[in-house]
């Protein structure tokens, strides 16, 4: 288990570095002089500050590698994310403040995913080729295909049309009111975690029609279980191993969904910070949440992992 | 996209005198009713999107002020939005930009994704492991905040939006290639070209391209609805193709969101068209997977 963990986290380190250079050479690679855009289209930040000052706001005035040497010294060694165009604070105060939020809408849709996922796959499985099945399955493929903007604004807009329901426009924090405050991410996290479970739903099926053709789960049968405890007992917990994968892979849908719901529910979480920052072209803080966004990725895939190597020993021995 | 499954289906049925490409098509309807199903809906769609200016009965930005917030009715069966434009015309003209965004894209990420798939499956060693650890990088950015960021520094626009979606969508398929060319690599055929001394080009272009086509195929046909998918997302958001052009996801945004209480249709429309197409499109690259390629069953 020690030399997984140590050769997992050395995996990380290119990983980790290549992610850096995308971020830091997206926003500044990209044909096109971003300073000449801003300055030719009359920016907020352009207006106030002149040709020079805004390259060394953005260190254009020194060559790539120091600037990402820079760049990436300063985030490592100070936390220090650099300075909002915009407001002048400092781009780590936003994403302390935003990140949290996201997070927890995150987690919701997470858990709502897999309290449908879950329970409809072992179903399918147990129940395979029955209508309840093709219903089943059938929901999962129409939830692939539908957007779950669309979704989001669909349940803007028939709530309000049948029973004069909309949902809370203002947004409150956890710490001041959570009661409120669940309420206001349930909606935004069923709509994302609905779209999530789709793949869960497909997967733990698929597994769980694999797991119960094992030998065991025949000797479980032979030697007189009842199906609730084959299922549960037996099936369930070698079927849901790969499902913990899943959730590694799903963390960047759930982040780029958790953009569209946070524009559609006006959450303010680190996808409207992203947008407000694009519409303004603030570079650092674009910057700034690119790379959290990534590294976020990375360290959830990471978790994923090393608890992938506890749940399965056929993993942890390797 | 048949001629391609031609060798394993006269191989398995070499006395059918019928054409392969209508023995496939014949395979699609009796093994895969749903994905034949899904076929015919996605040509559907791409009739709509290459005759949008025969089939729309309005222009795309023909405004009739009299007429504006129209329900649907025989005359405008999807009803009018705030301006009076057809909304019928309108997603017409919506499946236009989908079909050039949803080919474009996923034909560019197809050939990036082939590309990368080759060469790192086929040289591997060194190479290829700091390449796999680039596209695990790669990977963790969510598709969507990839594409808002570039959109912020490029402007948004069809040829920017294509090119990012090819490249985004290119790297991350790349595994799927570069696993179906790792297990094709060791196949005999290949160790008697590289013995014969045939360059490594070569023996990339003739004998390893030919037998990775069926993923490539099948990663082409999902890219489809994964593009058209994600370019709705982003128009949705007010950085797509911009307006007047009537996208689904900006039809969704603008006048959708804006006027959605006095003109719910407005909202719904552009939805259920992006919904259908790209349902049939999944269905549809499902069932080619399974005929074509049945080792990438249950990989998505």
């Amino acid at each position: 288990m020690q030399a997984y963990v140590i050769r997992r986290l050395l995996a990380l380190i290119p990983t980790l570095f290549f992610a850096s250079v995308i971020v830091f050479v997206t926003v500044r690679m990209i044909p096109g002089d971003v300073i000449d855009l801003m300055l030719s289209q009359n920016d907020i930040a352009a207006s106030k500050m002149g040709r020079e000052q805004l390259e060394k706001a953005l260190g254009f005035d020194t060559p790539m590698w120091i600037q990402y040497g820079k760049w990436i010294g300063s985030i490592l060694l100070h936390g220090d994310f650099g300075k909002s165009l915009w407001q002048n604070t400092p781009v780590g105060e936003y994403l302390t403040q935003r990140l949290p939020i996201t997070f927890e809408l995150g987690l919701m849709a997470l858990i709502v995913g897999l309290l449908v996922a879950i329970p409809i796959g072992v179903y399918s499985a147990v129940r395979q080729d029955t209508p309840g099945d093709y219903v089943a399955r059938s929901f999962s493929i129409l939830m692939l295909a539908v957007p779950s903007f669309w979704l989001g604004t669909m349940v803007m807009v028939f709530p309000s049309i049948w029973w004069g329901w909309s949902p809370e426009i203002k947004f409150v924090p956890f710490s001041e009111n959570p009661l409120q405050n669940l309420s206001q991410m349930i909606i935004p996290a069923i709509i994302l975690g609905c779209s999530l479970s789709a793949i869960t739903m497909r997967l733990t099926r698929t597994m769980m029609l694999e797991v119960l053709r094992q030998d065991y789960i025949r000797t479980a049968w032979a030697k007189g279980a009842n199906e609730k405890l084959v299922v549960s007992r037996h099936a369930l917990r070698n079927a849901l191993i790969p499902v913990v994968t899943l959730i590694g892979l799903q963390a960047p849908l759930l982040i780029g969904g958790a953009v569209i719901m946070e524009k559609i529910f006006v959450i303010p979480g680190m996808g409207l910070l992203l947008l407000d920052a694009v519409s303004q072209r603030d570079y650092p803080v674009i910057t700034g949440v690119f790379l959290i966004v990534g590294v976020a990725v990375m360290m959830i895939n990471l978790v994923v992992d090393l608890s992938y190597g506890l749940l399965d020993p056929k993993v942890r021995y390797r | 996209m048949a001629t391609v499954a031609d060798p394993a289906v006269t191989a398995r049925a070499p006395r059918r005198p019928r054409s392969p490409v209508l023995h496939f098509i014949f395979r699609l309807f009796r093994e895969k009713p749903l994905g034949a199903a899904g076929a015919v809906v996605f040509v559907l769609f791409l009739f709509c999107g290459i005759f949008a200016d025969v089939l729309a009965p309005y222009g795309m930005n023909q405004i009739a002020p009299l007429k504006r917030l129209r329900p649907p009715s025989l005359d405008f069966p999807f009803g009018t939005d705030n301006l009076g434009r057809d909304m019928l015309s309108r997603c017409l003209y919506g499946a236009q930009l989908s079909v050039i965004i949803g080919f474009c894209g996923a034909g560019l990420a197809t050939v990036f994704s082939t590309l990368i798939g080759i060469v790192s499956g086929y040289l591997g060693g060194r190479f290829d492991l700091v390449l796999q650890r680039f596209v695990d990088a790669w990977m963790s950015f969510p598709a969507l905040i990839v594409l808002i960021v570039v959109v912020s520094v490029v402007g948004p626009g069809m040829p920017q939006i294509i090119a990012t979606l090819g490249l985004l969508f290119g790297i991350g398929g790349s595994r799927i290639i570069r696993s179906a060319v790792v297990s094709v690599r060791e196949n005999m055929y290949v160790h008697a070209a590289q013995s014969t001394g045939a360059s490594t080009f070569r023996v990339l272009w003739r004998h390893i391209l030919p037998n990775v086509l069926p993923p490539v195929i099948v990663l082409f046909t999902t890219n489809v609805g994964g593009v058209i998918l994600a370019e709705s997302g982003l128009a949705f958001l007010g950085l797509g193709v911009p307006p007047p052009a009537p996208t689904w996801g900006g039809l969704l945004s603008d006048s959708g969101r804006t006027y959605m209480l006095q003109g719910p249709w407005l909202a719904l429309a552009p939805g259920l068209c992006l919904t259908v197409v790209v349902y049939a499109t999944n269905m549809f690259g499902d069932a080619l997977r399974d005929l074509l390629d049945p080792r990438m069953r249950g990989s998505r």
